[in-house]
């Protein structure tokens, strides 16, 4: 399986095939990755040009782009509720980086102790994670439903915490795996030494693990967001007032409304949506895809 | 005190207390060590309790009932086997889910799977600009799950959307796709199928690691591209083949938001697109039959740990390691 850890650079050196003169060989082949670029940008592009269209245009223009670009759409979008979708994207940013936050922190506790510590019963302990990572997550949703209803946190004075609390208590499997697999590459000559200098399971934690576990940090965090950014499930379950809702919520209410006008205020929405995670695309594109190179994220 | 920490006669050999020390550091170290794994793990294994050991407990016994969210739970009524013998006998929505499901996976899955492996051969060297074509494959699978692009999706195969508006430059005539019963889980098994850079970019790892002697030694006796394929690339990728098939399996069946989206959380038109999570969703939370639909979840995590074994089991017969230990 593909899990080395996140860092770890791939052997590049084990693939001298991969340089050669270009020839009509590799013209064809670049077409071909050209023409499927098209395949694959388009519906993105379309989005991006439709969000642009005034009403009249998305009716009658069929191209791509927009003859006149109208930013009208986004105001309207903006304000096509009686919430403003900046409140959807402030319950958005706070409920995504409060995950970053817990996953990091809690994740990073449980690996130090998988990956590190000699302790009774860690083999079965290690096995039970393992067995959650493939737990889907609709087939706890009813009961935890309930059991954060019966304790009044559902819809209650912060209606988050039932997508927080989990987060903050590492039940993010794969976090903790990766964790764990980034850990074991660290040498345990640091750890001996540190012990030397008397430093017991806490100290070694603080001063040699927590800051070279800096990778499999950014890389858990950076997938944390991208996740609970996209998610829709489980927020679709647990929030249920209008001001509550985070943006893929808010973004199905455009299709409640099913009059014809709110396509393009609809498109121009979904367009914002997606930027934060695009963003993290660029600025984040080597890692990421390295990262799931080397540990097999799913996307 | 003193009495305690004096040194035993009986202990064997001179240096005693010395090796007794000895004996203890170890030991005490361990202790502690064993104390901070518990302290480390607390937050983990509290989650693991409160958040799934004890609501999966919690499922299981709410199968056995008829649960509504507004029933106190000491009025809750024991059914026994009622919700799996109406799941299995007398629910044609379940069926038709199940199925639904199936197809979905069945189709969808193995032509993302040849999509990713075949973008991810034409793109296993390295030139200039490589790195951008990877990134833009990957692209569609960043944005995943999302609700923005289920709508985008939804709309481009709509009766006046961009998919009939091509269609039209090549003189055919296009329909609405996705108020089609026969084409609306067609439409979704493309946007699966479209969102196949994740399992490309594991390919292109699996891909790396193929020794070049091999090819060398193939093409040394003869082998063309296509049999070298074939013969050498396949079952070196073997193992990157059957990750990805695990884990697309396992997605494919979990398919939710799309399918929302696109039916606007009905599962029409006609329960085309009745995913099955989506059926539980529906049963669970806006039918608040929250009872039948833990027998549901119940049903369905044992369908996907029966998958995951059989795939494990055959996995087998075609699966090389080139460590050449058969896991």
């Amino acid at each position: 399986m593909v899990t080395a850890t996140p860092t770890a650079d791939a052997p590049t050196g084990a693939a001298p095939t991969t340089r050669r003169r270009p020839g009509g060989r590799s013209v064809l082949r670049l077409l071909i990755l050209v023409a499927i670029v098209a395949v694959v940008l388009y519906p993105l592009i379309w989005m991006i040009g439709t969000s642009m269209k005034s009403q009249e245009e998305i009716v009658n223009n069929v191209g791509l782009l927009p003859e006149r670009f109208t930013p009208g759409n986004y105001t309207a979008g903006w304000s096509n509720f009686d919430v403003s979708f900046g409140r959807f994207f402030l319950n958005s940013a706070m409920v995504s980086l409060l995950t970053v936050v817990g996953n990091g922190l809690s994740c990073l506790l449980a690996a130090y102790a998988f990956a590190r510590l000699r302790f009774r019963l860690r083999g079965m302990w290690f096995a039970v994670m393992i067995g959650t990572l493939l737990l889907p997550q609709h087939v706890l949703i009813v009961p935890q439903y309930i059991l954060f209803r019966t304790l009044g946190l559902v819809g209650g004075e912060w209606p988050y915490l039932p997508l927080l609390i989990p987060q903050f208590l590492a039940t993010e499997a794969f976090f903790v795996f990766l964790m764990v697999q980034f850990m074991r590459g660290v040498p345990r000559e640091l750890d001996e030494a540190a012990r030397i200098d008397g430093a017991g399971p806490f100290g070694i934690f603080r001063h040699i693990i927590l800051p070279l576990s800096r990778p499999a940090l950014v890389t858990t965090a950076i997938f944390s967001f991208i996740w609970t950014w996209n998610d829709f499930f489980r927020q679709l379950v647990f929030l249920s007032q209008l001001e509550d809702y985070t943006v893929p919520v808010a973004l199905t209410l455009f299709i409640d409304s099913t009059s014809q006008s709110a396509v393009g205020p609809m498109f121009a929405m979904s367009v914002l949506s997606l930027l934060p995670v695009f963003l993290f695309f660029v600025a984040f594109q080597r890692m990421l895809v390295e990262g799931i190179n080397t540990s097999g994220i799913k996307g | 005190m003193a009495l305690t920490t004096a040194p035993d006669p009986t202990r064997r050999g001179p240096g005693s207390v010395r090796a007794h020390a000895e004996r203890r550091r170890p030991g005490r170290f361990r202790h502690s060590e064993g104390l901070a794994g518990y302290v480390f793990l607390s937050p983990w294994l509290i989650g693991l309790m409160g958040v799934t050991a004890v609501p999966m407990l919690l499922s299981l016994y709410l199968s056995f009932t008829n649960y509504d969210i507004l029933t106190p739970f000491s009025e809750v009524e024991w059914v026994g086997l009622a919700n799996y013998e109406r799941m299995f006998t007398a629910d044609p929505s379940y069926w038709h889910a199940v199925r639904v499901t199936l197809t979905f996976a069945l189709i969808a899955v193995p032509l993302k799977l040849a999509a990713a492996l075949g973008v991810a051969l034409l793109l296993n060297r390295a030139w200039r600009g490589v790195g951008l074509f990877r990134g833009l494959f990957y692209l569609p699978s960043l944005l995943g799950g999302s609700v923005a692009l289920a709508i985008v999706w939804v709309n481009m195969f709509n009766r006046d959307g961009a998919f009939n508006s091509l269609l039209s430059l090549f003189g055919i005539q296009g329909k609405p796709w996705v108020n089609d019963p026969d084409w609306a889980l067609e439409t979704l098994m493309v946007l699966a199928i479209w969102q196949f850079g994740a399992p490309m970019v594991i390919f292109l790892a699996g891909l790396k690691q193929v020794p070049t002697e091999l090819y060398e030694a193939a093409s040394v006796d003869g082998a063309g591209r296509f049999r070298q394929f074939r013969n050498v690339t396949l079952p070196m990728l073997s193992p990157v083949i059957f990750f990805n098939l695990v884990l697309e399996t396992i997605n494919g069946f979990q398919g939710f938001t799309a399918a929302f989206v696109l039916s606007n959380g009905t599962g029409g038109p006609v329960d085309s697109t009745l995913m099955y999570t989506l059926n539980l969703y529906i049963t669970g939370f806006t039918d608040l039959n929250m009872g039948y639909a833990s027998a549901m979840a119940w049903v369905f995590l044992l369908a996907i740990a029966v998958i995951t074994a059989i795939f494990f089991s055959t996995g087998r017969f075609w699966v090389h390691y080139s460590d050449g230990e058969d896991r």
